[in-house]
């Protein structure tokens, strides 16, 4: 502190100390704190001065490994590649073999996740579906139930079995096509559901059976089972309100994914949907968005492990979610042994989410494009996450879902590219010998061997 | 009355053909012997049958029922009931923890006593207890109506929306935001209709009205202890 105050310190005295040396007493940069940062500083002071704590949409901004630690050998001498264009790349994938009449397949194995309507408007919800299906694959409800807009336009629809129960019925329960049972969320495990009053419209208030601009704090707990023994008994309710027809998922968020599968599986799971805490969310306190659960990196060879370990791998199919981006993370997730991957942020960029188009009024919001995550309050530029008629009226879903259906096809083709590159004729041909890693942690993580190195940190040799 | 062994068809079976009947079955009345606790019983019916259990059920007995009436003549295990659209449910034992959870219609009435949880997070179902029922029963409880002829447990009412709640007895304590309110004619008015209904031997009068005090509907943080 004293450097930086040089200028209490009289002039000649300084002279007098420096004369035939220096003219001036050398100034250091004032230093900020890496531990209290600027960012850390302004959310003391938003605190301090609102009693409230930090609410918003998205999912971690924090750099965690991710799949970025991690890269592909491509072919050689020992594998060699497959022609791109020319020889086939097979990209379909089944899920819920294990006990479903009606198993839900895809052309594609990358999904979309649930996001309730509510957090998105319902044409948001309709341009889901009109890409899902475009594309070939299938879109999922979330809090709040199930709308016309993406049942009428959703070829495959997952219906989300949620401990709110918002919104849920027989009848809609009996025209989805699949089910799944959640019982946490990789941005918030232990976490339960938060709409705040501003979205609170008349139609979400009349789904939801609660009055209009009131606070939705939906359950973290299912209420009516509690541990897996239960939950397996819930799975067979289900199963006999539906005739066995629909496959049952289970999607978990980042915090146990060993324990956490094997009991997805024992209770009866078709499918395990795995979701790290990269994940997206419609609005959650920062601090457990940042702080609670496991990067989705961390979270797989975990996962893959118990379904081995258990002899149910690709029996029971895994579908991976949290920070995908592009078709070299869906190739990687599909590497590790994920059956398929669900992305929720990156659909929504594809329909326009955070687009620059919207900068100014981004800045009047008192942020940026890229930044903007305050989806609870119902303002967004864009239109996607409102449930304001004149906001969500700026967005085309024609145009929006096909957006979404040419990037779910560009991500598709750029795991292909990545498939045939290690001599790959299908997707799930991926294998973690593909692989190696770019980090020691990322190496630890997955069990793939750090690059230039044929060493595991934790199996030992070197 | 058709007669269905559920030890000997399975529970498949007996769902399967429960689920066949339409509104316009003459097969109306049907009679399920050898229960033995079993789980799902005569879930997600959607006919307006009757369906009489003969002995006590396993978990989520009449869940997501629509129009039947399922009368379990023994005892019902967790989930009696749970999200039910409409008609009605009748126990003449008592019931397990989380009966008639997330109900949403219909009238699900429990002769015996029932345990924690009951009512949970309802949202438009009716329910009358005609023992007592127990701790944090009604939590978060969306709308419809919870009677209890007996006492009520620990935390009553927690975090309760719209629901109204009825206790004929005493409350162990009240849960955050649930509070005592006034009984006005309009109530009196649906608790003899409800008590009639559920052939309750009670008077209107004799209960206390339960409510949600409405203080945290939207969050503020000088309510933060009460959460
Ligand atoms: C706007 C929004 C709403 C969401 N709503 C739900 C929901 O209702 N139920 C749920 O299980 N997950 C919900 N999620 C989480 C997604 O299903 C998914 O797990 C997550 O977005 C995947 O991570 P990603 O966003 O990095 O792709 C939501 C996510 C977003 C971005």
């Amino acid at each position: 502190m004293a450097r930086h105050g040089s200028s209490i310190i009289s002039t000649s005295t300084t002279r007098r100390h420096t004369e035939g040396i220096m003219d001036e007493t050398p100034r250091t940069l004032p230093r900020q704190s890496a531990t209290f940062t600027n960012e850390i500083n302004s959310e003391i002071r938003r605190a301090a001065a609102t009693g409230i704590y930090d609410i918003r949409g998205g999912g971690a901004k924090r750099r965690v490994p991710h799949f970025d630690d991690l890269l592909f050998l491509g072919a050689s001498i020992s594998r060699y590649p497959l022609e791109g264009y020319r020889e086939t790349c097979d990209t379909r994938v089944t899920l819920g073999t294990r006990f479903a009449s009606k198993p839900i397949e895809l052309d594609i194995p990358v999904t979309i996740a649930g996001m309730s309507f509510g957090a998105l408007s319902g044409p948001a919800k309709e341009a889901l579906g009109r890409g899902a299906t475009a594309a070939g694959t299938s879109t999922t409800t979330g809090d709040g139930g199930m709308t016309e807009e993406e049942r009428g336009h959703s070829k495959m629809l997952v219906y989300q079995y949620l401990p709110s129960r918002y919104g849920m019925n027989p009848d809609d329960l009996r025209r989805a096509d699949a089910i799944e049972i959640v019982v946490g969320q990789g941005a918030k495990p232990g976490g339960g559901g938060m709409l705040l009053g501003q979205k609170i419209s008349d139609r979400v208030a009349e789904m939801r059976n609660l009055p209009k601009g009131i606070d939705q704090r939906s359950a973290c707990r299912h209420p009516d089972w509690t541990g897996p023994d239960d939950l397996e008994i819930k799975i067979l309710e289900l199963r006999e309100i539906t005739n066995w027809e629909k496959p049952v998922y289970i999607k978990i968020g980042g915090a146990r994914p060993y324990f956490d599968t094997t009991l997805a599986v024992k209770a009866g799971a078709d499918v395990v949907v795995l979701d790290g805490m990269q994940g997206g969310t419609a609005a959650t306190q920062d601090v457990f968005i940042e702080h609670v659960g496991q990067p989705t990196l961390a979270c797989i060879r975990p996962a893959v492990q118990a379904l081995q370990d258990l002899g149910m791998h690709r029996e029971v199919q895994l579908v991976v979610s949290g920070g995908i981006r592009h078709g070299a993370d869906t190739a990687k997730a599909l590497a590790l042994g994920a059956d398929a991957v669900a992305i929720g942020t990156a659909a929504l960029v594809a329909l326009g989410d955070n687009d620059p188009r919207w900068e100014e009024e981004y800045q009047a919001l008192g942020t940026t494009t890229g930044a903007y995550d305050d989806w609870h309050e119902g303002r967004d530029p864009a239109g996607i996450t409102t449930q304001d008629p004149d906001l969500a009226a700026r967005f085309d879903p024609v145009a929006g879902g096909r957006r979404l259906a040419n990037y779910l096809r560009v991500m598709t083709l750029e795991a292909q590219t990545i498939a045939r590159a290690c001599g790959k004729n299908h997707l799930h041909n991926l294998e973690p010998e593909d692989l190696c890693a770019l980090t020691l942690e990322a190496s630890a993580m997955t069990g793939v061997p750090l690059t230039g190195t044929n060493w595991v940190p934790g199996q030992g040799g070197f | 009355m058709q007669t269905f062994d559920l030890a000997e068809q399975g529970l498949r079976a007996l769902n399967q053909t429960l689920h066949a009947q339409k509104d316009s079955t003459n097969q109306t009345a049907w009679d399920i012997v050898n229960a033995k606790g079993s789980h799902a019983i005569a879930v997600g019916l959607d006919a307006p049958i009757e369906v009489n259990v003969r002995g006590s059920t396993g978990y989520y007995c009449g869940g997501m029922n629509k129009q039947a009436t399922v009368h379990i003549h023994g005892s019902a295990g967790p989930g009696v009931g749970e999200n039910m659209m409409s008609g009605t449910i009748i126990i003449e034992g008592d019931a397990s923890q989380y009966a008639g959870a997330t109900g949403r219609g219909g009238l699900l009435v429990i002769k015996g006593n029932a345990s924690s949880r009951c009512g949970i997070s309802m949202k438009g179902i009716d329910i009358v207890v005609h023992g007592s029922i127990g701790h944090m029963s009604a939590f978060m409880a969306q709308s419809g109506n919870l009677v209890v002829l007996g006492d009520a447990g620990d935390a009553l009412g927690d975090s309760l929306y719209e629901a109204r709640l009825f206790v004929r007895g005493s409350v162990k304590s009240l849960g955050a935001d649930c509070v005592k309110k006034e009984m006005r004619a309009e109530h009196l008015e649906i608790l003899a209709d409800l008590l009639e209904r559920a052939d309750a031997d009670a008077k209107p009068e004799e209960f206390t009205r339960y409510g949600s005090a409405r203080k945290l509907y939207n969050f503020h943080i000088d309510n933060a202890s009460a959460y």
